[in-house]
């Protein structure tokens, strides 16, 4: 089978991220950078379906040159190729899902998986419009029933099921109350949630080998897609710093503070 | 000049890092502990390529090139550096085979390296020849197409559980260095004996014993270049390993100067944190200079073997500052923790004791002096 997968380039959460003083976006300079989380799992998923029913790997990723960095760590990781959409520039979650359709109905997956949001801007949009786009089913929030110690795990087995037939993909879904299962119709688009897999480390031999791994490039204009953002964010503020705590002389002032101030008992 | 690292030399130093954070540091406490060998980090190691490092992909190996190998490294040891020994040791002891052997020995001692994990040790100090490597005492003697190897090697790390021993012996005691000749000794043949484990100051993860070899017969086909070889060989190997070794010192004093940092911000003496004090300013600023100064001279002299410059100069100014940098530095992160540094359930006076062997092993830093004294006199 054949599976694109998503590789977004985003600040890495380690690093500490500031605001610039006129809140029209985030100081870049000194940042480091990585492959979504999500997107990642993404990828491990993509590898431990083609493993147990042969087939590719296709990463595709949006943005400037830098982001062959991240399409690089995904082949690293094994995917067997990639594609790169070079745009600079504000994309929106539309202009985004735009352009992964038109490279879908290029490549024609089986399937999609994304992260089911980005960890810079938590938009928690694009898989659902590409979904819609496309006119496939789609599967949002995509975990196993198994725990991240199991054996299955550790044997690296897909937590997606695609039928005996390979015409479906049994999911299991996070949904607030618990695990919901889903079966879709292939071609699908599953977007991952935190719990599905533990992505492998890219080992050694894989990052050499990923130097040969063939990148193509496609622009927004080769894919004829308009790109022009249909939203435009005003402006970025820093969440307001978190008061200093107070130090009480004794449980019975912690209990009258906690009842009658904060009412939370 | 260009100082600025590749997407895959980052990428490399990315996973590297990763590993050490999330595998290597959470155990190395218990390692350093009870000295025992750390067999499950070495096969996840061996599984991401990071043992056998440096030998080419077509002969099973990850295939890096020596500045590749020192970013690795420096992050390996930023985890553990008795970790990170165990892990290059087999790097170490097939250097020779990898830069002198013949095309089927390459073949026939490295590949199957590639197909499971095997161990392989690097045997050259004596009891009685360490620095003086001419003193060598280990004797090699031709019996048709096989040697038979008789001595004693000490110190040899991983010796314990090697599949495989490159081993440094005379065939002419009286022709000193010109005698030396080195072979490759394969499984465990009868006549050879591993000591006991030594109970090691620092670096305890690393597995250290000593060897005893009585009538180990080796084939002729085992010999790496000729009869007499072996002290080049063994120096060119040492060439080759110096980067990589003071690539360990930067990882260790990293770490000392990362604890460093944090732990100045939170401690406070006269009602304020400690690093707002100047002296406590002066020492860190002091040590942040060292690890650039020594992670660059590091860098030269891996790129240097990478452009097919000889190194020995270099490699040893590297070797040399970083060692002694890594054991001023940690003990500064001692003196920054005080009566908390000198105690198990801080990070820094295990840095301390594993910074230590550095300035011994792989030549000490009076050899290295020597070395370059001798290149000053060229």
């Amino acid at each position: 089978m054949k599976i694109l997968v998503t590789a977004k380039r985003v600040e890495d959460p380690e690093s500490k991220i500031k605001v610039k003083p006129d809140g029209s976006g985030i100081v870049q300079e000194g940042l480091k950078y990585k492959i979504n989380p999500f997107d990642e799992i993404g990828v491990e998923e993509g590898l431990r379906l083609a493993a147990k029913h042969g087939g590719e790997v296709v990463v595709v990723s949006i943005g400037g040159k830098e982001v062959q960095e991240q399409l690089r760590h995904a082949l690293a990781m094994g995917a067997h190729r990639a594609v790169w959409v070079n745009h600079t520039g504000t994309l929106d979650q539309l202009a985004l899902a735009g352009l992964l359709q038109k490279v879908a109905e290029k490549e024609k997956p089986d399937m999609v998986i994304l992260g089911k949001q980005s960890i810079d801007d938590d938009q928690n949009q694009v898989g659902q419009y590409l979904a819609e786009f496309l006119g496939w089913s789609q599967a949002t929030f995509a975990s196993k029933v198994e725990s991240l110690e199991s054996e299955q795990e550790k044997n690296k087995v897909p937590a997606l099921q695609v039928g005996a037939d390979g015409k479906t993909v049994r999911v299991v879904r996070e949904v607030d109350n618990g695990l919901a299962t889903l079966e879709c119709a292939l071609p699908a688009v599953v977007t991952t949630d935190l719990r599905l897999n533990l992505p492998r480390y890219a080992s050694l031999p894989g990052i050499m080998k990923a130097k040969s791994k063939p990148i193509e490039e496609l622009t927004p204009e080769k894919l004829g897609v308009d790109v022009t953002p249909k939203i435009q964010v005003l402006k970025m503020s820093s969440p307001p710093p978190r008061k200093a705590g107070i130090k009480v002389p004794d449980v019975a002032t912690l209990v009258d503070k906690l009842r009658n101030e904060a009412k939370a008992v | 000049m260009d100082f600025q690292l590749s997407d895959s030399q980052r990428a490399l130093q990315e996973t590297a890092r990763k590993f050490a954070r999330e595998a290597i540091r959470p155990k190395a406490p218990h390692y350093d502990e009870t000295a025992e060998f750390p067999r499950d980090l070495m096969s996840t190691a061996y599984e991401l390529g990071f043992m056998n490092q440096g030998i080419p992909a077509e002969y099973g190996g990850s295939g890096l090139s020596h500045l590749e190998q020192v970013l690795v490294c420096e992050e390996l040891a930023w985890g553990c550096a008795g970790v990170t020994t165990s892990i290059f040791a087999n790097d170490l002891a097939n250097l020779p085979i990898l830069l002198f052997g013949t095309e089927e020995q390459k073949q026939r001692l490295l590949k199957p390296f590639g197909e499971r994990m095997r161990l392989s040790c690097f045997c050259l100090t004596e009891p009685s020849a360490g620095s003086d490597v001419a003193n060598l005492g280990s004797t090699a003697r031709r019996d048709g197409d096989h040697y038979i190897l008789n001595g004693s090697k000490c110190f040899i790390s991983n010796g314990g559980y090697a599949d495989q021993f490159t081993v440094f012996a005379t065939v002419d005691k009286g022709r000193r260095h010109k005698g030396i000749t080195c072979f490759v000794v394969e499984g465990k043949p009868p006549g050879l004996t591993v000591g006991k484990h030594e109970n090691k100051m620092g670096q305890r993860a690393s597995n250290t014993v000593s060897l005893t070899f009585e009538d180990v017969r080796v084939p002729v086909a085992n010999r790496i270049g000729e009869e007499g070889q072996g002290f080049p060989i063994a120096m060119e190997t040492l060439d080759h390993s110096r980067p990589v070794t003071a690539s360990f010192s930067l990882g260790i004093a990293r770490a000392a100067l990362e604890h460093s940092l944090e732990y100045s911000a939170q401690r406070q003496t006269f009602g304020k944190p400690i690093r707002e004090h100047q002296g406590l300013q002066f020492m860190l600023a002091d040590m942040a200079m060292n690890v650039q100064a020594a992670r660059l001279l590091t860098w030269q002299s891996a790129w240097m073997l990478d452009n097919g410059q000889k190194n020995t100069l270099i490699s040893s100014y590297a070797k040399c500052f970083a060692a002694d940098m890594a054991m001023k530095v940690t003990t500064d992160a001692v003196q920054v923790y005080g009566g908390y540094g000198y105690m198990k359930d801080y990070p820094v006076e295990k840095l301390m004791r594993d910074a230590k062997l550095i300035q011994v092993y792989e030549g000490t830093s009076q050899v290295q002096r020597i070395v370059i004294a001798k290149e000053l006199f060229k």
